[in-house]
Protein backbone atom coordinates (compact mmCIF):
# COMPACT_ATOMS: atom_id res chain seq x y z
CA UNK A 1 0.00 0.00 0.00
CA UNK A 2 1.49 3.24 -1.27
CA UNK A 3 0.51 6.24 1.24
CA UNK A 4 0.04 9.73 -1.01
CA UNK A 5 -0.78 11.92 1.34
CA UNK A 6 1.44 14.81 1.76
CA UNK A 7 3.60 15.88 5.65
CA UNK A 8 1.86 18.88 5.33
CA UNK A 9 -1.54 16.87 5.74
CA UNK A 10 0.21 14.88 9.22
CA UNK A 11 1.26 18.42 10.37
CA UNK A 12 -2.61 19.56 10.00
CA UNK A 13 -3.61 17.12 11.78
CA UNK A 14 -0.79 17.32 14.40
CA UNK A 15 -1.95 20.58 15.11
CA UNK A 16 -5.54 19.75 15.28
CA UNK A 17 -4.37 16.66 17.83
CA UNK A 18 -3.08 19.68 20.18
CA UNK A 19 -6.07 22.05 19.50
CA UNK A 20 -8.16 19.39 21.00
CA UNK A 21 -5.54 19.08 23.61
CA UNK A 22 -6.14 22.25 24.96
CA UNK A 23 -9.71 22.33 24.88
CA UNK A 24 -9.51 18.62 26.28
CA UNK A 25 -7.58 20.40 29.48
CA UNK A 26 -9.28 23.44 29.82
CA UNK A 27 -12.88 21.55 29.76
CA UNK A 28 -12.79 20.23 32.91
CA UNK A 29 -11.82 23.70 34.81
CA UNK A 30 -15.15 24.75 33.75
CA UNK A 31 -16.57 22.28 36.79
CA UNK A 32 -19.37 21.65 34.89
CA UNK A 33 -19.93 17.68 35.11
CA UNK A 34 -21.59 17.43 31.43
CA UNK A 35 -18.94 19.69 29.82
CA UNK A 36 -16.11 17.26 31.33
CA UNK A 37 -17.31 14.66 30.05
CA UNK A 38 -17.74 15.85 26.53
CA UNK A 39 -14.45 17.26 26.42
CA UNK A 40 -11.97 14.98 28.26
CA UNK A 41 -13.98 11.96 26.87
CA UNK A 42 -15.62 12.99 23.95
CA UNK A 43 -12.37 14.69 22.63
CA UNK A 44 -10.39 11.71 23.75
CA UNK A 45 -12.74 9.38 21.21
CA UNK A 46 -11.93 12.06 18.18
CA UNK A 47 -8.54 12.20 19.00
CA UNK A 48 -8.14 8.55 18.60
CA UNK A 49 -9.95 8.45 15.23
CA UNK A 50 -7.93 11.25 13.96
CA UNK A 51 -4.70 9.16 15.32
CA UNK A 52 -6.07 6.06 13.97
CA UNK A 53 -7.60 7.25 10.48
CA UNK A 54 -4.91 9.80 9.76
CA UNK A 55 -1.45 8.62 10.97
CA UNK A 56 -2.43 4.86 10.81
CA UNK A 57 -3.97 4.98 7.15
CA UNK A 58 -6.72 3.23 8.27
CA UNK A 59 -8.63 5.40 5.74
CA UNK A 60 -7.14 3.75 3.21
CA UNK A 61 -6.17 0.75 4.83
CA UNK A 62 -8.21 -3.25 4.22
CA UNK A 63 -11.48 -2.87 5.73
CA UNK A 64 -11.07 -6.03 7.42
CA UNK A 65 -8.95 -4.56 9.29
CA UNK A 66 -11.15 -1.80 10.86
CA UNK A 67 -13.70 -4.57 11.10
CA UNK A 68 -10.70 -6.34 13.61
CA UNK A 69 -10.48 -3.47 15.48
CA UNK A 70 -14.10 -2.49 16.17
CA UNK A 71 -14.93 -6.24 17.07
CA UNK A 72 -12.28 -6.07 19.95
CA UNK A 73 -13.80 -3.00 21.08
CA UNK A 74 -17.16 -4.54 20.92
CA UNK A 75 -15.53 -6.93 23.15
CA UNK A 76 -14.70 -4.45 25.75
CA UNK A 77 -18.23 -2.62 25.21
CA UNK A 78 -19.62 -6.26 26.19
CA UNK A 79 -16.94 -6.63 29.23
CA UNK A 80 -18.35 -3.71 30.69
CA UNK A 81 -21.95 -4.34 30.76
CA UNK A 82 -21.31 -8.02 31.55
CA UNK A 83 -19.18 -7.13 34.84
CA UNK A 84 -21.08 -4.01 35.77
CA UNK A 85 -23.98 -4.97 37.31
CA UNK A 86 -21.37 -7.55 39.78
CA UNK A 87 -19.33 -4.45 40.65
CA UNK A 88 -21.59 -1.83 40.69
CA UNK A 89 -25.07 -3.05 42.27
CA UNK A 90 -25.10 -3.75 46.22
CA UNK A 91 -27.11 -7.53 45.17
CA UNK A 92 -29.22 -9.11 43.17
CA UNK A 93 -32.60 -11.60 43.24
CA UNK A 94 -30.47 -14.49 44.38
CA UNK A 95 -27.42 -12.47 45.95
CA UNK A 96 -26.09 -10.11 47.56
CA UNK A 97 -22.70 -7.94 48.14
CA UNK A 98 -20.94 -9.55 50.98
CA UNK A 99 -17.32 -7.95 51.12
CA UNK A 100 -15.05 -5.16 52.93
CA UNK A 101 -15.12 -1.44 51.85
CA UNK A 102 -12.77 -1.08 48.77
CA UNK A 103 -10.93 1.86 49.88
CA UNK B 1 19.55 -25.15 2.20
CA UNK B 2 19.55 -21.65 2.19
CA UNK B 3 17.18 -18.70 1.19
CA UNK B 4 16.99 -14.90 0.65
CA UNK B 5 13.91 -14.30 2.50
CA UNK B 6 11.58 -15.99 4.56
CA UNK B 7 8.78 -17.66 2.78
CA UNK B 8 6.17 -15.59 4.54
CA UNK B 9 7.84 -12.25 3.29
CA UNK B 10 7.33 -12.87 -0.39
CA UNK B 11 3.45 -14.11 -0.13
CA UNK B 12 0.55 -12.55 0.76
CA UNK B 13 -2.83 -14.46 0.60
CA UNK B 14 -4.66 -11.56 2.93
CA UNK B 15 -4.20 -8.77 0.43
CA UNK B 16 -1.82 -6.63 3.15
CA UNK B 17 2.14 -7.88 3.69
CA UNK B 18 2.69 -10.47 6.37
CA UNK B 19 4.34 -8.14 8.66
CA UNK B 20 1.89 -5.50 8.69
CA UNK B 21 -0.78 -8.54 9.26
CA UNK B 22 1.50 -9.25 12.33
CA UNK B 23 1.48 -6.06 13.93
CA UNK B 24 -1.94 -5.49 13.21
CA UNK B 25 -2.83 -8.77 15.16
CA UNK B 26 -0.16 -7.58 17.71
CA UNK B 27 -2.30 -4.29 17.73
CA UNK B 28 -5.83 -6.13 18.47
CA UNK B 29 -4.50 -8.21 21.03
CA UNK B 30 -3.05 -4.74 22.79
CA UNK B 31 -6.83 -3.53 22.99
CA UNK B 32 -8.05 -6.49 24.80
CA UNK B 33 -5.32 -6.08 27.34
CA UNK B 34 -5.81 -2.47 27.78
CA UNK B 35 -9.06 -2.68 27.29
CA UNK B 36 -9.58 -4.63 30.24
CA UNK B 37 -7.50 -2.80 32.23
CA UNK B 38 -9.01 -0.01 31.49
CA UNK B 39 -13.07 -1.11 31.56
CA UNK B 40 -12.28 -2.76 34.86
CA UNK B 41 -11.02 0.82 36.07
CA UNK B 42 -14.17 2.70 34.98
CA UNK B 43 -16.24 0.22 36.52
CA UNK B 44 -14.76 0.68 39.58
CA UNK B 45 -14.29 4.34 39.16
CA UNK B 46 -17.91 4.53 38.32
CA UNK B 47 -18.74 2.93 41.78
CA UNK B 48 -16.27 4.34 43.96
CA UNK B 49 -16.78 8.53 43.62
CA UNK B 50 -14.62 8.95 46.44
CA UNK B 51 -11.61 7.69 44.37
CA UNK B 52 -11.68 11.88 42.96
CA UNK B 53 -10.12 12.70 46.36
CA UNK B 54 -7.43 10.15 45.31
CA UNK B 55 -7.07 10.85 41.50
CA UNK B 56 -6.70 14.67 42.94
CA UNK B 57 -3.09 14.51 43.17
CA UNK B 58 -2.21 12.97 39.96
CA UNK B 59 -0.32 15.85 37.90
CA UNK B 60 -2.31 17.47 35.20
CA UNK B 61 0.72 19.23 33.95
CA UNK B 62 2.90 15.92 33.50
CA UNK B 63 -0.06 14.31 31.81
CA UNK B 64 -0.48 17.18 29.25
CA UNK B 65 3.17 17.23 28.46
CA UNK B 66 3.50 13.47 28.45
CA UNK B 67 0.19 13.76 25.79
CA UNK B 68 2.11 16.76 23.69
CA UNK B 69 5.13 14.60 24.05
CA UNK B 70 3.40 11.65 22.77
CA UNK B 71 1.23 13.35 19.74
CA UNK B 72 4.30 14.73 18.31
CA UNK B 73 6.93 11.46 18.05
CA UNK B 74 3.55 10.80 16.34
CA UNK B 75 3.84 12.96 13.92
CA UNK B 76 7.40 11.98 13.39
CA UNK B 77 7.37 8.75 13.16
CA UNK B 78 4.65 9.21 10.17
CA UNK B 79 7.17 11.81 8.97
CA UNK B 80 9.15 8.80 8.83
CA UNK B 81 7.02 6.62 6.60
CA UNK B 82 6.43 9.50 4.65
CA UNK B 83 10.11 9.92 3.86
CA UNK B 84 10.56 6.04 2.97
CA UNK B 85 7.49 6.65 1.18
CA UNK B 86 9.64 9.16 -0.82
CA UNK B 87 12.74 6.90 -0.70
CA UNK B 88 14.73 8.82 1.73
CA UNK B 89 16.04 6.20 3.97
CA UNK B 90 18.32 9.13 5.78
CA UNK B 91 15.30 11.28 6.64
CA UNK B 92 13.38 8.77 8.01
CA UNK B 93 16.12 7.32 10.20
CA UNK B 94 16.75 11.03 11.48
CA UNK B 95 12.77 11.45 12.24
CA UNK B 96 12.87 8.28 13.48
CA UNK B 97 15.54 9.28 16.00
CA UNK B 98 13.21 11.79 16.86
CA UNK B 99 10.41 9.90 17.80
CA UNK B 100 12.77 7.96 19.93
CA UNK B 101 13.79 10.86 21.78
CA UNK B 102 10.22 11.58 22.54
CA UNK B 103 9.28 8.16 23.93
CA UNK B 104 12.94 8.86 26.27
CA UNK B 105 11.09 12.51 27.36
CA UNK B 106 8.21 10.47 28.17
CA UNK B 107 9.60 8.51 30.28
CA UNK B 108 11.95 11.07 32.07
CA UNK B 109 8.87 13.29 32.61
CA UNK B 110 6.74 10.22 34.16
CA UNK B 111 10.23 9.24 36.17
CA UNK B 112 10.10 13.17 37.97
CA UNK B 113 6.54 12.53 38.43
CA UNK B 114 6.13 9.14 40.19
CA UNK B 115 9.22 9.75 42.05
CA UNK B 116 7.29 13.36 43.48
CA UNK B 117 4.02 10.80 43.88
CA UNK B 118 5.93 8.51 45.71
CA UNK B 119 7.75 10.52 48.13
CA UNK B 120 4.58 12.18 48.67
CA UNK B 121 3.14 8.86 49.91
CA UNK B 122 1.48 7.67 46.87
CA UNK B 123 2.31 4.46 46.28
CA UNK B 124 0.90 1.46 44.28
CA UNK B 125 -0.31 -0.26 47.79
CA UNK B 126 -2.08 3.15 49.72
CA UNK B 127 -5.36 2.42 47.69
CA UNK B 128 -7.05 0.30 44.55
CA UNK B 129 -7.09 3.63 42.83
CA UNK B 130 -3.07 4.08 43.20
CA UNK B 131 -2.90 0.23 42.02
CA UNK B 132 -4.69 1.22 38.71
CA UNK B 133 -2.82 4.45 38.33
CA UNK B 134 0.55 2.57 38.73
CA UNK B 135 -0.72 -0.97 36.50
CA UNK B 136 -1.88 0.97 33.87
CA UNK B 137 0.47 3.92 33.53
CA UNK B 138 3.03 1.31 34.17
CA UNK B 139 2.44 -1.04 31.88
CA UNK B 140 1.81 1.61 28.96
CA UNK B 141 5.49 3.12 30.04
CA UNK B 142 6.56 -0.61 29.54
CA UNK B 143 5.18 -0.34 26.02
CA UNK B 144 6.91 2.51 25.53
CA UNK B 145 10.28 1.42 26.34
CA UNK B 146 9.55 -2.02 23.80
CA UNK B 147 9.19 0.39 21.13
CA UNK B 148 12.33 2.55 21.58
CA UNK B 149 14.25 -0.70 21.53
CA UNK B 150 12.37 -1.72 17.97
CA UNK B 151 12.29 1.66 16.60
CA UNK B 152 16.56 2.16 17.34
CA UNK B 153 16.64 -1.47 15.49
CA UNK B 154 15.02 -0.55 12.44
CA UNK B 155 16.89 2.68 12.60
CA UNK B 156 20.31 0.78 11.99
CA UNK B 157 18.09 -1.30 9.50
CA UNK B 158 16.66 1.53 7.46
CA UNK B 159 20.30 3.66 7.73
CA UNK B 160 21.65 0.49 5.24
CA UNK B 161 18.89 0.47 3.40
CA UNK B 162 17.48 -2.98 4.09
CA UNK B 163 14.03 -3.71 5.28
CA UNK B 164 12.37 -0.58 4.70
CA UNK B 165 8.76 -1.65 5.28
CA UNK B 166 9.27 -2.26 9.06
CA UNK B 167 9.15 1.78 9.63
CA UNK B 168 5.35 1.58 8.96
CA UNK B 169 5.18 -1.42 11.46
CA UNK B 170 5.98 -0.17 14.05
CA UNK B 171 4.74 3.32 13.34
CA UNK B 172 1.21 1.64 13.70
CA UNK B 173 2.60 0.37 17.06
CA UNK B 174 3.63 3.56 17.67
CA UNK B 175 0.43 5.36 17.21
CA UNK B 176 -1.43 2.59 18.89
CA UNK B 177 0.98 3.47 22.05
CA UNK B 178 -0.16 7.12 21.65
CA UNK B 179 -3.89 6.29 21.61
CA UNK B 180 -3.85 4.51 24.77
CA UNK B 181 -2.15 7.41 26.05
CA UNK B 182 -4.84 9.54 24.60
CA UNK B 183 -7.69 7.31 26.68
CA UNK B 184 -5.17 7.22 30.13
CA UNK B 185 -4.99 10.76 30.53
CA UNK B 186 -8.31 11.92 30.89
CA UNK B 187 -8.93 8.82 32.89
CA UNK B 188 -6.13 8.92 35.33
CA UNK B 189 -5.75 12.94 35.09
CA UNK B 190 -8.55 15.03 34.23
CA UNK B 191 -11.12 12.76 36.16
CA UNK B 192 -10.73 14.36 39.24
Amino acid sequence: MSVNTTSQHYVKIWGLLLFLLVVSICGPLLGIKVVTLITAFGIAIVKAWLVAANFMHLNIEKKYIVYLLLSMIILMVLLFFGAAPDVMKPGGNNWERVSTTVK
Amino acid sequence: MSFAQPMATRRSSTGISTGKLAVWWVIVSEIVIFGGLLVSYILYRLYHDQWSSEAAHTSLIAGSINTFILLTSSLFVVLSHRAIEDKDPQKAFKYLWYTIFGGLGFLVVKSIEWTGEITHGFVMTKSLFWAFYYTAAGLHALHVIAGIIIMAIISFDIKKNKNLQRVEYIGNYWHFVDIVWIFLFPLLYIAK
